[in-house]
Protein backbone atom coordinates (compact mmCIF):
# COMPACT_ATOMS: atom_id res chain seq x y z
CA UNK A 1 0.00 0.00 0.00
CA UNK A 2 2.60 2.46 0.72
CA UNK A 3 4.62 1.49 -2.19
CA UNK A 4 1.85 2.01 -4.26
CA UNK A 5 1.08 5.50 -2.40
CA UNK A 6 4.96 6.19 -3.18
CA UNK A 7 5.01 5.47 -7.30
CA UNK A 8 1.50 7.60 -7.02
CA UNK A 9 3.60 10.64 -5.64
CA UNK A 10 6.42 10.08 -8.19
CA UNK A 11 4.13 10.00 -11.03
CA UNK A 12 2.39 13.13 -9.78
CA UNK A 13 5.64 15.35 -8.82
CA UNK A 14 7.12 14.03 -12.77
CA UNK A 15 3.68 15.01 -14.09
CA UNK A 16 3.78 18.52 -11.97
CA UNK A 17 7.45 18.62 -12.95
CA UNK A 18 6.81 18.93 -16.34
CA UNK A 19 4.84 21.99 -16.22
CA UNK A 20 6.79 23.23 -13.83
CA UNK A 21 9.76 22.73 -16.47
CA UNK A 22 6.95 24.55 -19.22
CA UNK A 23 6.36 27.23 -17.08
CA UNK A 24 10.67 27.40 -16.22
CA UNK A 25 11.52 27.65 -20.23
CA UNK A 26 9.01 30.47 -20.19
CA UNK A 27 10.72 32.61 -17.17
CA UNK A 28 14.15 31.26 -19.01
CA UNK A 29 12.97 32.38 -22.13
CA UNK A 30 12.80 36.40 -20.75
CA UNK A 31 15.74 36.41 -19.16
CA UNK A 32 17.59 34.76 -21.66
CA UNK A 33 16.20 37.43 -24.41
CA UNK A 34 15.76 40.42 -22.11
CA UNK A 35 17.68 40.15 -19.38
CA UNK A 36 14.63 40.34 -16.83
CA UNK A 37 13.64 38.84 -13.86
CA UNK A 38 9.87 38.57 -14.71
CA UNK A 39 8.38 38.15 -11.07
CA UNK A 40 4.78 38.69 -13.28
CA UNK A 41 5.32 35.03 -14.76
CA UNK A 42 2.87 33.72 -12.27
CA UNK A 43 0.29 36.14 -13.02
CA UNK A 44 0.72 34.97 -16.77
CA UNK A 45 -1.05 31.42 -15.84
CA UNK A 46 -3.69 33.21 -13.96
CA UNK A 47 -5.02 35.84 -16.74
CA UNK A 48 -4.89 32.78 -19.26
CA UNK A 49 -6.74 30.74 -16.88
CA UNK A 50 -9.35 33.19 -15.97
CA UNK A 51 -9.75 34.41 -19.55
CA UNK A 52 -10.37 30.34 -20.95
CA UNK A 53 -12.82 29.87 -18.49
CA UNK A 54 -14.42 32.58 -19.06
CA UNK A 55 -14.66 31.92 -22.75
CA UNK A 56 -15.83 28.45 -21.60
CA UNK A 57 -18.39 29.30 -18.97
CA UNK A 58 -19.78 32.71 -20.60
CA UNK A 59 -19.32 32.25 -24.26
CA UNK A 60 -19.84 28.23 -24.26
CA UNK A 61 -17.40 27.88 -26.72
CA UNK A 62 -16.22 24.32 -26.69
CA UNK A 63 -13.15 23.26 -24.95
CA UNK A 64 -10.93 23.05 -27.90
CA UNK A 65 -11.47 26.79 -28.79
CA UNK A 66 -11.78 28.64 -25.65
CA UNK A 67 -8.59 27.20 -24.94
CA UNK A 68 -7.25 28.12 -28.32
CA UNK A 69 -8.17 31.61 -28.40
CA UNK A 70 -6.71 32.15 -24.50
CA UNK A 71 -3.54 31.38 -26.15
CA UNK A 72 -3.64 33.46 -28.72
CA UNK A 73 -4.78 36.23 -26.71
CA UNK A 74 -2.11 35.52 -23.99
CA UNK A 75 0.17 36.01 -26.72
CA UNK A 76 -0.96 39.12 -27.70
CA UNK A 77 -1.30 40.16 -24.12
CA UNK A 78 2.20 39.37 -23.47
CA UNK A 79 3.77 41.63 -26.46
CA UNK A 80 1.37 44.44 -25.50
CA UNK A 81 3.03 44.13 -21.76
CA UNK A 82 6.15 44.16 -23.32
CA UNK A 83 5.64 47.16 -25.76
CA UNK A 84 3.75 48.98 -23.37
CA UNK A 85 5.48 48.57 -19.91
CA UNK A 86 9.29 46.86 -20.66
CA UNK A 87 10.29 48.73 -23.65
CA UNK A 88 9.90 52.50 -22.18
CA UNK A 89 12.53 50.55 -19.66
CA UNK A 90 15.40 49.42 -21.91
CA UNK A 91 18.68 51.04 -20.22
CA UNK A 92 17.45 51.65 -17.18
CA UNK A 93 18.71 49.87 -13.92
CA UNK A 94 18.09 46.31 -13.73
CA UNK A 95 16.59 46.30 -10.34
CA UNK A 96 14.21 48.86 -11.61
CA UNK A 97 12.78 46.94 -14.29
CA UNK A 98 12.22 44.07 -11.74
CA UNK A 99 10.06 46.27 -9.08
CA UNK A 100 8.38 47.17 -12.27
CA UNK A 101 7.45 43.25 -12.83
CA UNK A 102 6.56 42.78 -9.30
CA UNK A 103 4.70 45.71 -9.59
CA UNK A 104 2.58 44.08 -12.67
CA UNK A 105 2.01 40.90 -10.59
CA UNK A 106 0.59 42.49 -7.61
CA UNK A 107 -1.60 45.16 -10.57
CA UNK A 108 -2.85 42.04 -12.30
CA UNK A 109 -3.72 39.77 -9.04
CA UNK A 110 -6.01 42.64 -8.19
CA UNK A 111 -7.64 43.27 -11.56
CA UNK A 112 -8.29 39.40 -11.35
CA UNK A 113 -9.64 39.73 -8.44
CA UNK A 114 -11.59 42.55 -9.24
CA UNK A 115 -12.98 40.51 -12.35
CA UNK A 116 -13.70 37.47 -11.53
CA UNK A 117 -13.72 37.29 -7.62
CA UNK A 118 -11.88 35.96 -4.83
CA UNK A 119 -13.68 32.03 -5.00
CA UNK A 120 -12.26 29.28 -7.09
CA UNK A 121 -14.00 28.41 -9.81
CA UNK A 122 -14.03 24.99 -11.58
CA UNK A 123 -13.56 24.85 -14.78
CA UNK A 124 -17.28 22.93 -16.82
CA UNK A 125 -16.10 19.21 -17.11
CA UNK A 126 -13.64 18.80 -19.96
CA UNK A 127 -13.07 14.98 -20.13
CA UNK A 128 -15.70 12.40 -19.79
CA UNK A 129 -14.14 11.18 -17.16
CA UNK A 130 -11.99 12.86 -14.09
CA UNK A 131 -9.49 9.99 -13.58
CA UNK A 132 -8.36 7.58 -15.65
CA UNK A 133 -6.64 4.14 -13.94
CA UNK A 134 -3.05 3.28 -15.35
CA UNK A 135 -1.32 0.31 -14.34
CA UNK A 136 -3.19 0.66 -10.82
CA UNK A 137 -3.11 4.44 -10.60
CA UNK A 138 -5.20 6.93 -10.71
CA UNK A 139 -4.05 9.93 -12.67
CA UNK A 140 -6.01 12.88 -13.64
CA UNK A 141 -7.30 13.22 -17.22
CA UNK A 142 -6.16 16.73 -17.28
CA UNK A 143 -2.87 15.74 -16.04
CA UNK A 144 -2.41 13.18 -18.71
CA UNK A 145 -2.90 15.94 -21.85
CA UNK A 146 -0.59 18.42 -20.14
CA UNK A 147 2.22 15.98 -20.18
CA UNK A 148 1.51 15.79 -23.82
CA UNK A 149 1.10 19.06 -24.14
CA UNK A 150 4.17 19.94 -22.46
CA UNK A 151 6.52 17.68 -24.08
CA UNK A 152 5.03 19.05 -26.98
CA UNK A 153 6.03 22.58 -25.99
CA UNK A 154 9.29 21.47 -25.59
CA UNK A 155 10.13 19.51 -28.67
CA UNK A 156 8.63 22.81 -30.05
CA UNK A 157 11.14 24.67 -27.82
CA UNK A 158 14.11 22.70 -28.95
CA UNK A 159 13.29 22.81 -32.61
CA UNK A 160 12.49 26.51 -32.33
CA UNK A 161 16.12 27.46 -30.84
CA UNK A 162 17.46 25.11 -33.50
CA UNK A 163 16.24 25.59 -36.79
CA UNK A 164 14.05 28.52 -36.86
CA UNK A 165 15.37 31.92 -37.94
CA UNK A 166 13.56 33.46 -35.14
CA UNK A 167 14.71 30.75 -32.68
CA UNK A 168 18.41 31.52 -34.15
CA UNK A 169 17.89 35.48 -33.55
CA UNK A 170 16.58 34.81 -29.79
CA UNK A 171 19.91 33.53 -29.26
CA UNK A 172 22.18 35.97 -31.14
CA UNK A 173 19.92 38.31 -28.78
CA UNK A 174 20.87 36.58 -25.89
CA UNK A 175 24.64 36.05 -26.87
CA UNK A 176 25.19 40.02 -27.55
CA UNK A 177 22.47 42.41 -28.55
CA UNK A 178 25.18 44.82 -30.14
CA UNK A 179 25.84 41.64 -32.62
CA UNK A 180 22.25 40.96 -33.07
CA UNK A 181 21.84 44.31 -34.59
CA UNK A 182 24.58 43.92 -36.66
CA UNK A 183 23.24 41.19 -38.19
CA UNK A 184 19.82 42.92 -39.07
CA UNK A 185 17.41 41.37 -36.09
CA UNK A 186 15.22 43.86 -34.36
CA UNK A 187 16.24 43.83 -30.79
CA UNK A 188 12.56 45.23 -29.85
CA UNK A 189 10.96 42.49 -31.77
CA UNK A 190 12.83 39.92 -30.81
CA UNK A 191 11.72 41.12 -26.77
CA UNK A 192 8.23 41.36 -27.58
CA UNK A 193 8.50 37.98 -29.13
CA UNK A 194 9.83 36.45 -26.03
CA UNK A 195 7.25 38.05 -24.09
CA UNK A 196 4.30 36.70 -26.21
CA UNK A 197 5.92 33.67 -26.24
CA UNK A 198 6.23 33.13 -22.71
CA UNK A 199 2.93 34.57 -21.77
CA UNK A 200 0.82 32.00 -24.05
CA UNK A 201 2.98 28.91 -23.14
CA UNK A 202 2.48 29.61 -19.53
CA UNK A 203 -1.27 30.36 -20.13
CA UNK A 204 -1.48 26.53 -21.39
CA UNK A 205 -0.22 25.74 -17.88
CA UNK A 206 -2.17 27.86 -16.22
CA UNK A 207 -5.18 26.23 -18.22
CA UNK A 208 -4.09 22.68 -16.95
CA UNK A 209 -3.65 23.91 -13.46
CA UNK A 210 -7.20 25.42 -12.75
CA UNK A 211 -8.49 22.41 -15.00
CA UNK A 212 -7.48 20.35 -11.93
CA UNK A 213 -7.39 22.54 -9.19
CA UNK A 214 -10.01 25.18 -10.29
CA UNK A 215 -9.07 28.94 -11.02
CA UNK A 216 -8.25 31.49 -8.28
CA UNK A 217 -5.27 33.42 -7.55
CA UNK A 218 -3.65 30.95 -6.03
CA UNK A 219 -2.42 30.15 -9.31
CA UNK A 220 0.24 32.85 -9.03
CA UNK A 221 1.42 30.62 -6.81
CA UNK A 222 2.98 28.65 -9.56
CA UNK A 223 4.84 31.29 -10.88
CA UNK A 224 6.57 31.77 -7.54
CA UNK A 225 7.11 27.63 -6.86
CA UNK A 226 8.87 27.92 -10.75
CA UNK A 227 11.45 30.37 -8.91
CA UNK A 228 13.70 27.65 -7.46
CA UNK A 229 13.05 25.48 -10.59
CA UNK A 230 14.67 27.92 -12.66
CA UNK A 231 17.26 28.89 -10.44
CA UNK A 232 18.30 25.25 -9.47
CA UNK A 233 18.85 24.70 -13.04
CA UNK A 234 20.62 28.10 -13.66
CA UNK A 235 18.95 31.18 -14.74
CA UNK A 236 19.76 31.04 -18.37
CA UNK A 237 19.49 27.08 -19.03
CA UNK A 238 16.62 26.64 -20.89
CA UNK A 239 17.14 22.74 -21.02
CA UNK A 240 18.08 23.64 -16.96
CA UNK A 241 14.83 24.81 -16.56
CA UNK A 242 12.81 21.65 -17.77
CA UNK A 243 15.25 19.65 -15.08
CA UNK A 244 15.25 22.02 -12.21
CA UNK A 245 11.28 21.88 -12.61
CA UNK A 246 11.25 17.84 -12.33
CA UNK A 247 13.44 18.52 -9.62
CA UNK A 248 10.89 20.09 -7.75
CA UNK A 249 7.93 18.18 -8.76
CA UNK A 250 8.94 15.18 -7.59
CA UNK A 251 10.84 16.90 -4.16
CA UNK A 252 7.06 18.42 -3.20
CA UNK A 253 5.65 14.84 -3.69
CA UNK A 254 8.41 13.00 -2.22
CA UNK A 255 8.43 15.32 0.92
CA UNK A 256 5.04 14.98 1.17
CA UNK A 257 5.32 11.34 1.79
CA UNK A 258 8.21 11.74 3.98
CA UNK A 259 5.94 14.13 5.91
CA UNK A 260 2.97 12.29 5.91
CA UNK A 261 4.44 8.99 6.73
CA UNK A 262 7.66 9.64 9.13
CA UNK A 263 7.66 13.41 10.49
CA UNK A 264 4.63 14.63 10.30
CA UNK A 265 5.15 18.20 10.36
CA UNK A 266 2.08 19.30 7.83
CA UNK A 267 3.86 21.84 5.88
CA UNK A 268 7.06 19.55 3.73
CA UNK A 269 5.63 19.79 0.66
CA UNK A 270 5.41 23.73 0.27
CA UNK A 271 8.87 24.36 1.33
CA UNK A 272 11.20 21.42 0.54
CA UNK A 273 12.03 23.37 -2.92
CA UNK A 274 13.12 26.05 -1.15
CA UNK A 275 15.43 23.84 1.50
CA UNK A 276 16.71 22.22 -1.76
CA UNK A 277 17.77 25.28 -3.26
CA UNK A 278 19.58 26.70 -0.80
CA UNK A 279 21.57 23.94 -0.37
CA UNK A 280 22.20 23.28 -4.39
CA UNK A 281 23.10 26.82 -4.70
CA UNK A 282 25.87 26.78 -1.40
CA UNK A 283 27.15 23.77 -3.81
CA UNK A 284 26.69 25.39 -7.23
CA UNK A 285 26.22 28.70 -7.03
CA UNK A 286 25.39 29.16 -10.80
CA UNK A 287 22.74 26.33 -10.90
CA UNK A 288 23.23 23.04 -12.22
CA UNK A 289 23.48 24.16 -15.88
CA UNK A 290 24.33 28.18 -15.42
CA UNK A 291 26.79 29.28 -17.10
CA UNK A 292 29.49 31.46 -14.06
CA UNK A 293 29.06 34.95 -15.82
CA UNK A 294 25.54 35.72 -15.44
CA UNK A 295 24.31 38.37 -12.57
CA UNK A 296 22.86 37.10 -9.90
CA UNK A 297 20.01 39.74 -8.57
CA UNK B 1 33.26 78.14 -43.35
CA UNK B 2 35.68 75.76 -44.31
CA UNK B 3 33.07 73.21 -43.38
CA UNK B 4 30.23 75.18 -45.00
CA UNK B 5 32.39 75.53 -48.36
CA UNK B 6 32.73 71.25 -47.79
CA UNK B 7 28.97 70.71 -47.29
CA UNK B 8 27.42 72.56 -50.27
CA UNK B 9 29.96 71.06 -52.46
CA UNK B 10 28.66 71.08 -56.12
CA UNK B 11 27.62 67.67 -56.98
CA UNK B 12 30.23 65.49 -58.74
CA UNK B 13 30.55 65.04 -62.32
CA UNK B 14 30.99 61.19 -62.47
CA UNK B 15 28.15 59.20 -60.54
CA UNK B 16 27.19 59.37 -56.95
CA UNK B 17 28.84 57.42 -54.74
CA UNK B 18 27.26 54.79 -53.23
CA UNK B 19 28.11 56.05 -49.62
CA UNK B 20 28.98 59.53 -48.59
CA UNK B 21 29.47 60.96 -45.17
CA UNK B 22 29.26 64.52 -44.85
CA UNK B 23 31.15 66.18 -42.35
CA UNK B 24 29.83 64.32 -39.57
CA UNK B 25 30.48 65.04 -36.01
CA UNK B 26 29.54 62.39 -33.32
CA UNK B 27 29.68 62.52 -29.47
CA UNK B 28 29.72 59.92 -26.67
CA UNK B 29 27.99 60.12 -23.87
CA UNK B 30 26.42 63.99 -24.78
CA UNK B 31 29.89 65.03 -23.87
CA UNK B 32 33.21 63.13 -25.59
CA UNK B 33 33.41 64.46 -29.01
CA UNK B 34 35.33 61.84 -30.82
CA UNK B 35 34.56 62.70 -34.79
CA UNK B 36 34.74 66.23 -35.69
CA UNK B 37 33.57 66.97 -39.00
CA UNK B 38 34.61 63.60 -41.12
CA UNK B 39 33.86 63.17 -44.78
CA UNK B 40 34.78 60.85 -47.01
CA UNK B 41 33.48 58.95 -50.05
CA UNK B 42 33.25 55.27 -50.87
CA UNK B 43 32.24 55.17 -54.77
CA UNK B 44 30.36 51.83 -55.64
CA UNK B 45 32.13 48.78 -56.45
CA UNK B 46 35.93 49.78 -55.01
CA UNK B 47 37.87 48.77 -52.31
CA UNK B 48 38.31 52.06 -49.88
CA UNK B 49 40.67 51.77 -46.77
CA UNK B 50 40.23 53.82 -43.96
CA UNK B 51 43.77 54.56 -42.35
CA UNK B 52 44.57 56.25 -39.09
CA UNK B 53 46.54 54.83 -35.39
CA UNK B 54 44.89 54.34 -32.55
CA UNK B 55 41.69 56.57 -30.93
CA UNK B 56 41.57 58.44 -34.49
CA UNK B 57 38.16 57.62 -34.36
CA UNK B 58 38.43 54.69 -37.08
CA UNK B 59 35.73 52.04 -35.59
CA UNK B 60 34.02 55.15 -34.98
CA UNK B 61 33.42 56.38 -38.30
CA UNK B 62 31.87 52.58 -39.21
CA UNK B 63 29.63 52.27 -36.52
CA UNK B 64 28.81 55.74 -37.51
CA UNK B 65 27.52 54.29 -40.42
CA UNK B 66 26.00 51.34 -39.53
CA UNK B 67 23.91 52.91 -37.13
CA UNK B 68 25.53 50.51 -34.23
CA UNK B 69 26.84 53.86 -32.29
CA UNK B 70 23.48 53.82 -30.79
CA UNK B 71 24.05 50.94 -28.97
CA UNK B 72 27.08 52.44 -27.29
CA UNK B 73 25.65 55.98 -26.52
CA UNK B 74 26.77 57.76 -29.75
CA UNK B 75 25.37 60.24 -31.89
CA UNK B 76 26.23 61.53 -35.06
CA UNK B 77 25.20 65.23 -33.85
CA UNK B 78 25.87 67.12 -36.76
CA UNK B 79 26.33 65.71 -40.35
CA UNK B 80 24.92 63.60 -42.76
CA UNK B 81 26.00 59.66 -43.73
CA UNK B 82 24.20 59.44 -47.20
CA UNK B 83 23.39 55.61 -49.07
CA UNK B 84 22.55 55.37 -52.22
CA UNK B 85 20.63 58.83 -52.37
CA UNK B 86 19.04 58.70 -49.15
CA UNK B 87 20.26 59.94 -46.05
CA UNK B 88 20.58 56.70 -43.50
CA UNK B 89 21.98 58.76 -40.06
CA UNK B 90 19.66 58.00 -37.18
CA UNK B 91 18.15 54.76 -38.81
CA UNK B 92 17.80 52.03 -36.29
CA UNK B 93 20.98 49.58 -37.44
CA UNK B 94 18.97 46.50 -37.79
CA UNK B 95 17.18 48.66 -41.00
CA UNK B 96 20.30 50.02 -42.19
CA UNK B 97 21.61 45.74 -42.52
CA UNK B 98 18.18 45.88 -44.34
CA UNK B 99 19.28 48.51 -46.66
CA UNK B 100 22.40 46.34 -47.82
CA UNK B 101 25.53 47.78 -45.40
CA UNK B 102 26.55 44.95 -43.34
CA UNK B 103 29.56 45.43 -41.10
CA UNK B 104 31.96 43.03 -39.82
CA UNK B 105 32.36 43.90 -36.38
CA UNK B 106 35.99 44.22 -34.39
CA UNK B 107 37.44 41.11 -33.07
CA UNK B 108 35.17 39.03 -35.45
CA UNK B 109 32.06 39.13 -32.58
CA UNK B 110 30.52 35.23 -34.08
CA UNK B 111 28.27 33.85 -31.99
CA UNK B 112 30.84 30.87 -29.79
CA UNK B 113 27.29 29.34 -28.57
CA UNK B 114 26.30 28.54 -32.21
CA UNK B 115 27.59 26.18 -34.61
CA UNK B 116 28.93 27.22 -37.86
CA UNK B 117 26.02 26.53 -39.78
CA UNK B 118 23.69 28.49 -37.32
CA UNK B 119 26.43 32.03 -37.90
CA UNK B 120 25.99 31.87 -41.45
CA UNK B 121 22.30 30.99 -41.03
CA UNK B 122 22.05 34.06 -39.00
CA UNK B 123 23.98 35.98 -41.77
CA UNK B 124 20.74 36.17 -44.10
CA UNK B 125 18.70 36.60 -41.46
CA UNK B 126 17.18 39.86 -43.23
CA UNK B 127 16.70 37.60 -46.46
CA UNK B 128 13.47 36.12 -47.36
CA UNK B 129 14.54 34.39 -50.29
CA UNK B 130 15.13 31.02 -50.74
CA UNK B 131 18.86 30.62 -52.40
CA UNK B 132 20.78 30.64 -48.23
CA UNK B 133 20.94 27.41 -49.07
CA UNK B 134 23.18 27.71 -52.43
CA UNK B 135 24.80 30.98 -50.48
CA UNK B 136 25.86 28.49 -47.78
CA UNK B 137 27.85 26.35 -50.23
CA UNK B 138 29.45 29.43 -51.91
CA UNK B 139 30.49 30.47 -48.40
CA UNK B 140 31.93 26.72 -48.34
CA UNK B 141 33.66 27.88 -51.53
CA UNK B 142 35.47 30.47 -50.37
CA UNK B 143 36.59 28.51 -46.88
CA UNK B 144 36.45 25.07 -47.39
CA UNK B 145 37.59 24.49 -43.78
CA UNK B 146 34.75 26.08 -42.27
CA UNK B 147 32.80 22.83 -43.87
CA UNK B 148 34.69 21.10 -42.00
CA UNK B 149 34.58 22.37 -38.82
CA UNK B 150 30.84 20.71 -37.01
CA UNK B 151 31.74 22.03 -33.42
CA UNK B 152 30.68 25.23 -32.04
CA UNK B 153 31.91 28.18 -33.05
CA UNK B 154 33.69 29.49 -29.81
CA UNK B 155 35.95 26.88 -30.29
CA UNK B 156 37.21 27.88 -34.17
CA UNK B 157 40.66 29.64 -34.56
CA UNK B 158 41.10 33.41 -34.86
CA UNK B 159 41.25 32.73 -38.30
CA UNK B 160 38.99 30.85 -39.02
CA UNK B 161 36.58 33.10 -36.75
CA UNK B 162 37.37 35.79 -39.14
CA UNK B 163 36.56 33.87 -41.84
CA UNK B 164 33.12 32.67 -40.42
CA UNK B 165 32.81 36.82 -39.67
CA UNK B 166 33.11 37.85 -43.75
CA UNK B 167 31.32 34.15 -44.29
CA UNK B 168 28.29 35.79 -42.47
CA UNK B 169 28.84 38.93 -44.69
CA UNK B 170 28.40 37.60 -47.73
CA UNK B 171 25.48 35.76 -46.74
CA UNK B 172 23.92 39.01 -45.80
CA UNK B 173 24.15 39.96 -49.75
CA UNK B 174 25.22 43.36 -48.79
CA UNK B 175 26.03 46.25 -51.17
CA UNK B 176 28.41 47.89 -48.74
CA UNK B 177 30.65 46.06 -46.10
CA UNK B 178 32.10 47.88 -43.57
CA UNK B 179 34.97 45.72 -42.14
CA UNK B 180 36.77 46.68 -38.98
CA UNK B 181 40.27 45.38 -38.62
CA UNK B 182 40.25 41.92 -40.06
CA UNK B 183 43.61 41.29 -39.85
CA UNK B 184 43.52 41.37 -35.56
CA UNK B 185 45.11 38.76 -34.43
CA UNK B 186 46.16 36.79 -37.16
CA UNK B 187 49.60 35.54 -38.16
CA UNK B 188 50.87 37.26 -41.39
CA UNK B 189 50.05 33.88 -43.38
CA UNK B 190 46.32 34.83 -42.57
CA UNK B 191 46.46 37.98 -42.73
CA UNK B 192 47.67 37.59 -46.54
CA UNK B 193 45.28 34.97 -46.77
CA UNK B 194 42.22 37.09 -45.40
CA UNK B 195 42.69 40.02 -47.80
CA UNK B 196 43.15 37.91 -50.89
CA UNK B 197 40.12 36.91 -50.08
CA UNK B 198 38.54 40.56 -49.42
CA UNK B 199 39.78 41.45 -52.87
CA UNK B 200 38.42 38.37 -54.38
CA UNK B 201 35.20 38.97 -52.84
CA UNK B 202 34.87 42.25 -54.19
CA UNK B 203 35.82 41.25 -57.64
CA UNK B 204 33.09 38.16 -57.56
CA UNK B 205 30.28 39.83 -56.27
CA UNK B 206 31.09 43.58 -56.67
CA UNK B 207 30.33 44.12 -53.74
CA UNK B 208 31.67 47.48 -52.43
CA UNK B 209 34.34 47.72 -49.46
CA UNK B 210 35.23 49.93 -46.88
CA UNK B 211 37.70 49.13 -44.91
CA UNK B 212 39.71 49.90 -41.56
CA UNK B 213 43.43 48.93 -40.87
CA UNK B 214 45.95 48.88 -38.77
CA UNK B 215 48.01 47.14 -41.26
CA UNK B 216 48.56 50.16 -44.06
CA UNK B 217 50.59 48.68 -46.10
CA UNK B 218 48.64 45.68 -46.67
CA UNK B 219 45.37 47.07 -46.92
CA UNK B 220 46.54 49.64 -49.32
CA UNK B 221 47.91 46.57 -51.10
CA UNK B 222 44.36 45.43 -51.88
CA UNK B 223 42.32 49.12 -51.93
CA UNK B 224 41.53 51.41 -54.92
CA UNK B 225 41.19 54.51 -52.41
CA UNK B 226 42.46 55.49 -49.17
CA UNK B 227 41.94 57.85 -45.90
CA UNK B 228 44.17 58.36 -43.16
CA UNK B 229 42.41 59.99 -40.20
CA UNK B 230 43.61 61.27 -37.11
CA UNK B 231 41.77 62.76 -33.79
CA UNK B 232 38.48 62.41 -35.74
CA UNK B 233 39.32 64.28 -39.13
CA UNK B 234 40.59 63.08 -42.41
CA UNK B 235 43.80 64.48 -42.79
CA UNK B 236 45.02 63.27 -46.06
CA UNK B 237 43.31 61.27 -48.86
CA UNK B 238 44.28 59.73 -52.34
CA UNK B 239 44.47 56.47 -54.46
CA UNK B 240 46.23 53.63 -52.93
CA UNK B 241 49.26 54.03 -54.57
CA UNK B 242 49.51 57.69 -54.51
CA UNK B 243 49.22 57.41 -50.39
CA UNK B 244 51.46 54.13 -50.41
CA UNK B 245 54.55 56.46 -52.22
CA UNK B 246 53.55 59.39 -50.11
CA UNK B 247 56.38 60.06 -47.98
CA UNK B 248 54.60 61.12 -44.72
CA UNK B 249 52.43 58.01 -44.94
CA UNK B 250 55.71 56.18 -45.64
CA UNK B 251 57.24 57.24 -42.70
CA UNK B 252 54.11 56.96 -39.94
CA UNK B 253 52.57 54.23 -41.05
CA UNK B 254 54.59 51.74 -43.49
CA UNK B 255 57.48 52.15 -40.91
CA UNK B 256 59.55 53.00 -44.06
CA UNK B 257 62.42 56.18 -44.36
CA UNK B 258 62.45 58.55 -42.13
CA UNK B 259 64.48 56.54 -40.11
CA UNK B 260 67.74 58.62 -39.17
CA UNK B 261 65.80 62.00 -37.96
CA UNK B 262 64.11 59.26 -34.87
CA UNK B 263 66.90 57.96 -33.18
CA UNK B 264 66.41 60.03 -30.33
CA UNK B 265 63.96 61.60 -28.20
CA UNK B 266 65.51 65.40 -28.91
CA UNK B 267 63.60 64.98 -32.32
CA UNK B 268 60.06 63.96 -30.93
CA UNK B 269 58.80 67.07 -31.09
CA UNK B 270 59.49 68.15 -34.63
CA UNK B 271 58.25 64.56 -35.77
CA UNK B 272 54.87 65.47 -33.80
CA UNK B 273 54.74 68.27 -35.45
CA UNK B 274 55.18 66.79 -39.01
CA UNK B 275 53.03 64.49 -38.62
CA UNK B 276 49.96 66.96 -38.31
CA UNK B 277 49.57 67.86 -42.21
CA UNK B 278 46.43 69.95 -42.00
Amino acid sequence: MQSQLLLQLIINGLIIGTLYGVVGMCFVLIYKASQVVNFAQGEFLLIGAWTCWWLLTAWNIPFFWGFLIAVCFMMVFGIAVQMIVLRPLIGEPIISVIMVTIGLSIFFQALMKWMFGTFAQPFPPIFPVAQVNILGLQVQTAYLMSTGVSLAIMAGFAWFFKYSRLGLAMRATAFSQQVAQSLGISVRQVFALSWGISAAVSAVAGVVVGIVNGVSSALSYFGIKVFPAVILGGLDSVFGAVVGGLIVGLLENLGQYVDSQYLKWGNLYEIIPFYALIIILMIKPYGLFGTRDIERV
Amino acid sequence: MAEAALKFEPAAETAPPLLSVDNIEVVYNDVILVLRGLSLKVPKGQIVALLGSNGAGKSTTLKAISGLLKTEDGEITRGDVTFMGERINGIEPDRIVRRGIFQVMEGRRIIADMTCLENLRLGAFTRRDNEVKSDIERVYEYFPRLKERTGLAGYLSGGEQQMLAIGRAIMSRPKLILMDEPSMGLSPLLVKEVFSIIKKLNQDLGVTILLVEQNARVALSVADYGYIMEQGKIVLDGSAEMLATNEDVKEFYLGQGGGDERKSFKNLKSFKRRKRWL
